[in-house]
């Protein structure tokens, strides 16, 4: 019993310190507003740890809170399901939240909106916590779609950029294809369940293992197996919110939002809710080799293109985006490759250490007095020592050195890829492999770029980085113009990109701002270390995550390979994965560090790939053009075409001028002159004598 | 209380209402009609609530009923009673009735006690058709609930409004004539009844279905309106003033959609059957084609407009699965979005009444100098774009779950609503809130005042109680629902 008024409490906290600061925000001062939600966030925190005991000494917990609606045969319920993989997001998230939310004080300092931004981020936990901790599809949804809602509050945060008022939108739509997916493999779900909670679907799956639809009446070759159709539409949502190609697109706009929820939200929790949401739904896809194939080979393309990416961005977040990007991909093929829980553990590593770098991406852009232009950087590190550490802490666990944290996630992600058979792994393990020496590549060219080299900042932009800016900022403002046709803001993206005056020099941030950083290094070094054992080889998820392991014996295997996390690392040298990283920091060094003409001379050699790259593959304008310009033009041809042309024009006018010509007509012989009606009346009764007479 | 006539109180206390409004004469007297409207309307919703708390949940069977003769030579009865699908938009509507009120209270400054009359009087009408047991008692509600909403339009509305009222009169001339013609069918065929009960319990041949299955279709797509009988819904809430597009929207689109319920379903079950294709079509159309239309829409209520069409396809979808999620799922959709349509006209209304336009290329970065508003209106748009905890989700989230067990490729054609529903509702709320200042009239706007935020709050609790605890609207539906359902499914072919 007081285990469940703990459960309720742990998301009740932060949304009470959301209303608080969000429905009182113009009159209560800032101090009640963040002590009110770090409060909050702290209680969930605390909560969270003492349910995580609790789960550790065996009580999992399966059961309503309310009773949502009932209708005819089905009940939907809000529920909690309190398990392993359950209490572990829970930590993940009150733990990064708390830090953001700390992180905040200092980086919304002077903003006019720090009280609403405070409400919104304690919303977002709650809804997190209410989308991790559910027991059934419909409180999924709920949480899943609350966490967009909260998303598209906060890319939207500075409300009159032009360019973050499009992400957002640009984000909530792209999401929405994804639910849509998601709402129709629901549908499949209670259809043929009859439930939507998840003990009673997961024990009826695998009676419908071989069940198959017909998606046109009962067309043999229309057929399809039931367990992969559902798995593929659950997974659609995934590719929304955990951003997989081709539903990647809203990911590096979201940027436009303040650096901290692109830490909290775009980075350690709400695009992962995709990975946690296929890991709890395991006893599925388990069930769909097809699905299985089609999740790999989605991730596979994403780690590996989404990397190549980051290469080229000069905007400090965009880097991270795009490597956050990747990562989602490494977690997207682990699920493929039915290694769950190394999904989660991945999932676990990296929320740490991108939440690590995007905070501290987040304190040189303080520091560098909102430039976030990497090429106007540099030599960082003595003037924002605690940043510098631990943004190479940071980029050392994400490149995956032996000993940090996503080196024992992200080396177990590739042997289970090794290892698997579905198929689709080979080409994803080709891909994992050579998305480690990107991803060093692209991590050590930023951080060399940032806190080492010459000092290129505080020259009142030099003209080459400023034209590129004003290329983007074009760029955006031409997609945003795209959008809706009337609107020229091009001038005011500007506004705040400050920058360094000529001679200022950058300073190191304030302790609410470093101490994040620091409590976020700490889990980055040692979080893999402790957690390999009982996470991947232990048996830390119990039946929290569910295995085929007779036909998917990926994990089997990985734990043979096993010998302890010590051995691990110090394995690792002779690694194939662990060279691939150590040349992509080489080659960075070499490149931006030793000899920085050559990217540019490269760069002049590769145009059409370069093009390519800047131009994101081109994703973004083939959306415009095809489904944004042509839904309008499908819109308007309905409008002036269906609308007002054929059922107007002629149906509706038509019949009134119908009317009116009848009327017309009628009128005539409404003269009014006598010798009409009675011309008439005599011609009438002519006919009828004349018909009287000709039947007689 | 089991014998106090409620139903009659519900309908007669607006009109009563209605009339001592009117009796206040010129606006000399404004002040003393606008507090006596409102406190009939509060009255008026009062002694709707006893339906709720007095409702016996178990029995399908009409409640609270009140039978006597009214035309005895033709047996036509005063015959009222409600049932699980009705009583909730006896409630509703008076409820709306209350915001109307509340919401003309600055705006309106001529002819306050006729328009403050026509609202209480239409409101009773109103009632009168959701109670009415009796076909005749129905067919007079029904056309005389018109009268009231054609002055609203004639009078308070904009420019064009004789053209949009000539428009909703020819629409509506057609159909109520077949319907007319159908219900002295149905009293011939049942031996002089006038008596929907008994025409529900009435034996007919299949042909004689389908004949009054399209004169009912006809009738009531009008109202809902279903395309291709939709065109004249945008103009007449584009002429409409605020308070009579909210009722037009919360409660008089609704009479379409009980009309099926009513006659169409129950009357002609096999032939509901038969041709239940064609609407499950036809409401897919105004889902999927009426969604892009609304994209590009330029005029705020236009827009709102064409996306309650769009909604009221969901209500005719769900109805035309025969199932009780679906059936249920069109009963909460049709709730909310008495809700949520009714707020986002005040909203635009809102907007109106400062800047003077409704035009979406007027308007930009309205959060700079109305936030509060533009908090309220945000709720309202994530409404309309069927958000989760709000009640725009519930009936979509069923309608569209029980469709997948229908038919998938239904379920995929309305699910596209998840899409192009956030499209137009988030582009229009961008565009119109979102950036900089855009001209000096939204520079010089005031944010909302005590009596608009009280509407929209009102409002607003109705959005989110729904969304986050439907149990409690849901639960009256169901004996109703089921029993129309085994209703339904029997034949009626002798």
């Amino acid at each position: 019993m007081e285990m469940q008024k703990l459960y309720l409490l742990v998301p009740l906290a932060p949304l009470f310190g959301a209303m608080i600061a969000g429905l009182f925000c113009r009159v209560i001062p800032r101090w009640v507003a963040h002590t009110a939600t770090i409060l909050g966030v702290t209680i969930a925190f605390i909560g969270s740890y003492f349910i995580f005991r609790d789960v550790m000494a065996g009580n999992t917990f399966n059961g309503p809170v309310y009773q949502w609606l009932t209708t005819g045969d089905y009940k939907f319920e809000v529920g909690f399901l309190i398990d392993q993989l359950t209490v572990t997001m829970m930590l993940v998230v009150t733990f990064v939240s708390l830090m953001v939310h700390i992180y905040t004080i200092g980086y919304m300092q002077d903003d006019p909106g720090y009280n609403r931004f405070f409400s919104y981020i304690s919303l977002f936990t709650f809804s997190m916590l209410m989308l991790v901790m559910s027991n059934n599809f419909m409180q999924l949804f709920f949480g899943w779609e609350a966490v967009g809602l909260v998303s598209y509050l906060l890319i939207g945060f500075w409300y009159t950029r032009p360019t973050a008022i499009f992400a957002n939108m640009k984000a909530f739509l792209v999401n929405r294809v994804g639910d849509f997916g998601f709402i129709l493999g629901i549908g499949l779900v209670l259809a043929y369940t009859g439930t939507l909670d998840y003990a009673a679907v997961f024990a009826k799956a695998p009676s419908l293992a071989d069940t198959t639809i017909s998606l046109f009446a009962d067309r043999e070759w229309a057929t399809v197996s039931l367990m992969s159709a559902t798995c593929i539409l659950l997974f659609v949502g995934a590719m929304g919110k955990s951003a997989q190609v081709p539903l990647h697109v809203w990911l590096p706009d979201s940027m436009e939002g303040p650096t901290p929820i692109s830490a909290l939200i775009h980075a350690a929790t709400m695009v992962t809710a995709g990975i946690f949401m296929v890991a709890r739904m395991s006893p599925l896809f388990e069930l769909s080799d097809t699905a299985l194939s089609f999740v790999i080979t989605i991730g596979a393309i994403t780690a590996l293109f989404m990397g190549f990416l980051g290469i080229i961005q000069n905007d400090i977040k965009r880097v991270v985006a795009y490597s956050t990007l990747s990562q989602l991909g490494y977690m997207t093929v682990a699920l493929g490759a039915s290694a769950y829980s190394v999904a989660i553990f991945h999932l676990m590593t990296h929320a740490f250490f991108k939440a690590l770098l995007f905070l501290g991406a987040g304190s040189v852009i303080i520091g560098m007095h909102h430039d976030q232009d990497i090429r106007n950087m540099g030599g960082l590190r003595k003037y924002m020592p605690i940043t510098w550490i631990t943004s190479l802490i940071g980029s050392l666990a994400l490149i995956g050195t032996p000993f940090f944290a996503g080196f024992y996630s992200k080396d177990s992600i590739i042997e289970a890829v090794q290892m698997s058979h579905i198929p689709g792994s080979g080409f994803a393990y080709f891909a994992v492999l050579a998305g480690v020496f990107v991803t060093a590549f692209y991590s050590f060219r930023m951080y060399f770029l940032v806190f080492h080299g010459e000092e290129r900042f505080g020259k009142a932009h030099d003209a080459h980085g400023h034209d590129t800016h004003a290329k983007q900022d074009g760029h955006a403002a031409k997609d945003d113009h795209a959008a809706h046709g009337d609107d020229h803001h091009a001038d005011d993206a500007h506004e705040e990109h400050h920058g360094l005056a000529p001679g200022q020099k950058p300073h190191e941030t304030p302790w609410v701002v470093t101490l994040p950083l620091v409590m976020l290094a700490i889990p980055s070094v040692i979080i893999g270390f402790i957690g390999i054992e009982p996470m991947l080889f232990g048996d830390y998820f119990k039946s929290a995550i569910f295995i085929n392991a007779e036909a998917h014996p990926v994990m089997e295997e990985l734990a043979h390979h096993f010998h302890g996390a010590t051995a691990m690392a110090l394995h690792a040298v002779t690694t194939l994965v662990f060279w691939l990283a150590f040349s992509g920091v080489a080659l960075s060094w070499f490149f931006y560090i030793k000899r920085p003409d050559i990217p540019a001379a490269i760069k002049a050699r590769c145009e059409p790939i370069y093009t390519l790259l800047e131009n994101k593959y081109y994703f973004d304008k083939f959306n415009d053009v095809v489904f944004a310009g042509g839904a309008r033009l499908l819109g308007k041809g309905l409008w002036k075409g269906g609308d007002v042309a054929v059922i107007d024009g002629i149906i509706v006018n038509g019949s009134a001028r119908l009317v009116g010509w009848i009327a017309t007509m009628v009128r005539l012989f409404q003269s009014g002159h006598i010798y009409h009606y009675a011309f008439t009346m005599i011609i009438g009764v002519f006919v009828l004598l004349t018909l009287w007479v000709g039947r007689a | 209380m089991s014998g106090t006539p409620l139903l009659s109180l519900a309908i007669w206390v607006p009109i009563f209402a209605g009339f001592i409004v009117l009796a206040t004469g010129s606006d000399r007297n404004a002040p003393l009609a606008r507090m006596l409207a409102l406190a009939g309307a509060i009255v008026g919703l009062l002694v709707t609530i006893p339906l709720y708390t007095g409702f016996d949940l178990k029995t399908p069977a009409m409640q609270f009923v009140e039978l006597m003769p009214w035309i005895p030579r033709f047996n036509i009865n005063y015959h009222l009673g409600v049932d699980g699908i009705s009583m909730l938009f006896v409630i509703l509507n008076s409820f709306i009735t209350i915001i109307v009120v509340i919401a003309g209270w600055q705006v309106i400054t001529s002819k306050v006690a006729q328009y403050n009359a026509a609202f209480l009087i239409m409101s009773g009408l109103l009632n009168g058709i959701f109670c009415s047991l009796d076909g005749m008692l129905f067919y007079v509600f029904f056309e005389a609930s018109l009268i009231p909403l054609y002055l609203i339009i004639g009078i308070w509305g904009g420019d064009n409004r004789v053209y949009a009222a000539f428009k909703f009169f020819l629409y509506t001339l057609a159909g109520s004539l077949l319907f007319l013609i159908a219900q002295l069918y149905l009293f011939v065929q049942s031996g002089g009844s006038f008596s929907i009960l008994d025409w529900q319990q009435l034996p007919l041949s299949m042909s004689a279905q389908i004949w009054l299955f399209i004169a009912f279709l006809i009738a009531f797509a009008v109202k809902v309106p279903m395309w291709p009988v939709h065109t004249w819904l945008p103009d007449a809430h584009v002429q409409a003033p605020t308070g009579g597009s909210v009722v037009l929207a919360a409660i008089a689109l609704k009479l379409g959609a009980y009309g099926f319920l009513r006659f169409s379903l129950p009357i002609a079950p096999d032939a509901s059957h038969e041709l239940s294709w064609l609407v499950v079509a036809l409401s897919l159309i105004a889902i999927v084609y009426i969604g892009f239309v609304a994209l590009v829409q330029e005029d705020m209520k236009k827009l709102v407009a064409y996306s309650s069409i769009a909604h009221m396809g969901f209500v005719t979808l769900g109805f035309f699965m025969f199932s009780a999620i679906g059936m249920e799922g069109a009963l909460v959709q049709m709730v909310s979005h008495g809700f949520v349509a009714g707020a986002m006209f005040f909203c635009i209304g809102v907007m109106y009444d400062r800047v003077h336009s409704r035009q979406i290329a007027d308007y930009g970065g309205v959060v700079n100098t109305m936030p509060k508003f533009a908090a309220f209106f945000m709720l309202f748009s994530m409404a309309n774009a069927g958000l989760p905890a709000t009640s725009g989700f519930v009936g979509e989230f069923m309608i569209i779950l029980g469709a997948v067990k229908y038919n998938f490729w239904v379920a995929f054609a309305a699910a596209s609503t998840m899409i192009v529903g956030a499209a137009y509702t988030l582009w229009m709320y961008k565009r119109v809130i979102f950036g900089k200042v855009t001209n000096h009239h939204v520079a010089e706007v005031s944010d909302i005042n005590g009596r608009e935020f009280l509407i929209l709050t009102l409002l607003a609790i109705g959005v989110l109680v729904m969304g986050l605890y439907p149990l409690p609207f849901t639960e009256v539906m169901h004996s109703s629902v089921n029993e129309l359902l085994r209703h339904v499914s029997v034949s009626k072919i002798h």
